[in-house]
């Protein structure tokens, strides 16, 4: 199976290709005019980033245009590296070496076969409930309960956020909606805005930001850039209306839903890691650090996004 | 060619990260010496070194668990590796038993060092659990007694017991680390005792970085 190329995903495609060129054209203005050693390493770094961009949006729509299998594929080899990023942060004990072992190389693939088989009713709750259940059983037959709670629910949360979470990005190509051939373009949506989020607020928080919103957690985030960062890409998704099922005002709630998710995600992740003294959860991704750190807005809009969407839209 | 497969393999699997800290790899004669955790240590390592030095770098291995069939053909045929008799325990042999068998494992590594090789060692002789850098065994200063001329790297191998760990056979994806520190910088006369410690410290102030 093959998508037609949509129109309006060309359209999407085309202002893509507009934003990294300014983007890139930007970057390449500030390394000329930035004198200062502390600007230099900035731009250097925003220079990376917009490189990755680049590379990663390539990659998005390569795979959008191979069809769904393409998505999934995609989708599925993230929540790997992500849960791979997960757990080598993590504390785990020896005793968890089998455990970790099947949801890697087992649940993790399951979820994303369940989704390429349309197999909904499993998919959604494959991991809250068989996998929640199998984990604490699987280490318990190891027969060592030190901090035994502790382990099962770290190995659990891992697959919820990095696998069962980012799985609903894909399963947005698989909602039935009437009068609107969904294709790519609600997961295109989902991407375009949250990442688009976390592009605004990086930029109003680098031009603007003073007031620090969560000091504790992330000290780069401010309210200038969250306010900023939100107002623009909701205004974005709002503007993206012709491209889904919702009328322009549902589109602007979707977004700002989308958004504040995301936020939330990044506040999140955040937690975990300024608790494991660590600043990136990889180096996988230039400029920006590993897969999960580009990840944690998805993990937490897509699968409230989806839920809405097919709640009210799907027939 | 199998073993640049394997490598890629390996640094596939543990998406290991290299870090040179005040050391470059260079074409020289080393003894990269490392923490020991897993059977994929001297893969890894080996795996991260740039590919054109790579078939000068011998690791060293223990003759009776490298012995045979598929693991023989897999260390001294891909590899390249040094086969060395793991060292009786002191309760189980007598003395001049136990020097003659270190004279000979001396011999072999001096051998397999030659005029351009490399070598990759684990002075705890066995694999540890990660938590801590076991003591080390004595072999080390004395093949730097017999070649001071050759440069003797520690390296930290981080989360390959995580990848692998003693008795599995499956692995788990962990990241993992390889981080080279700064060349040791023995004196003419140092003692054994010295000598292992300061070996030993070099690895522990590299795997707290």
């Amino acid at each position: 199976m093959r998508f037609n190329i949509d129109p309006q995903m060309l359209w999407i495609f085309y202002g893509l290709l507009g934003l990294l060129g300014l983007a890139s054209l930007i970057g390449f203005v500030l390394s000329l005019a930035v004198k200062s050693e502390g600007g230099k390493a900035t731009v250097r770094n925003l220079n990376a980033r917009i490189r990755a961009w680049w590379k990663m949006s390539a990659v998005f729509a390569l795979t959008l245009l191979v069809g769904p299998k393409g998505s999934i594929l995609l989708f599925g080899l993230i929540s790997f590296l992500a849960l791979r990023e997960y757990v080598s942060l993590i504390r785990t004990s020896p005793a968890d070496h089998r455990t970790l072992f099947w949801t890697f190389f087992v649940i993790t693939p399951l979820q994303y076969w369940l989704l390429y088989t349309h197999w909904y009713g499993l998919f959604t709750i494959m991991v809250p409930v068989y996998a929640f259940l199998f984990i604490p059983t699987r280490l318990v037959l190891t027969g060592d309960t030190s901090d035994f709670l502790d382990r099962a629910a770290r190995i659990h949360w891992g697959l919820m956020i990095c696998v069962y979470c980012i799985s609903y990005a894909p399963a947005l190509l698989i909602l039935d909606i009437p009068n609107y051939r969904a294709d790519a373009k609600l997961l295109l949506f989902l991407a375009v805005v949250a990442q688009l989020s976390d592009v605004f607020q990086y930029v109003w928080g680098k031009m603007l930001g003073k007031r620090k919103i969560a000091p504790h957690v992330s000290p780069n985030k401010t309210w200038e850039g969250f306010l900023g960062g939100i107002a623009c890409a909701t205004a974005v998704g709002a503007g993206l209306w012709w491209m889904t099922p919702f009328s322009p005002k549902q589109a602007f709630f979707m977004a700002l839903l989308i958004t504040l998710l995301g936020f939330a995600g990044g506040l999140t992740m955040s937690a975990i890691k300024r608790d494991r003294h660590i600043k990136d959860f990889g180096t996988m991704i230039e400029g920006h650090g590993g897969i999960l750190d580009r990840m944690d807005s998805i993990c937490f809009s897509a699968p409230i996004f989806f839920h809405l969407t097919r709640y009210f839209f799907e027939r | 060619m199998w073993a640049n497969a394997i490598a890629a393999g390996a640094r596939g699997l543990t998406g290991a990260s290299v870090r040179w800290f005040n050391c470059q790899p260079e074409p020289r004669q080393r003894v990269y010496f490392a923490n020991h955790t897993s059977h994929l240590d001297f893969v890894v390592l080996w795996s991260v070194l740039p590919k054109d030095l790579r078939p000068l770098v011998r690791p060293v291995a223990a003759k009776d668990y490298w012995k045979s069939g598929i693991r023989k053909r897999l260390a001294v045929k891909v590899f390249n590796a040094v086969l060395v008799e793991r060292q009786p325990q002191a309760q189980d042999a007598d003395q001049t038993h136990r020097m003659d068998s270190a004279r000979q494992s001396l011999e072999t590594l001096l051998e397999g060092l030659g005029q351009t090789n490399s070598l990759i060692v684990f002075p705890e002789g066995t694999r540890g659990t990660g938590e801590t850098v076991g003591v080390f065994k004595s072999g080390i200063y004395h093949l730097w007694r017999q070649r001071p001329d050759v440069q003797f790297v520690p390296v930290y191998l981080a989360n390959l017991n995580r990848v692998l760990p003693k008795g599995e056979v499956l692995p788990v994806p962990v990241i993992s680390r390889v981080i080279f520190g700064a060349p040791l910088q023995p004196a003419p006369d140092e003692t054994k005792e010295s000598f292992l410690t300061k070996a030993h410290k070099a690895i522990e102030e590299l795997s707290a970085l």
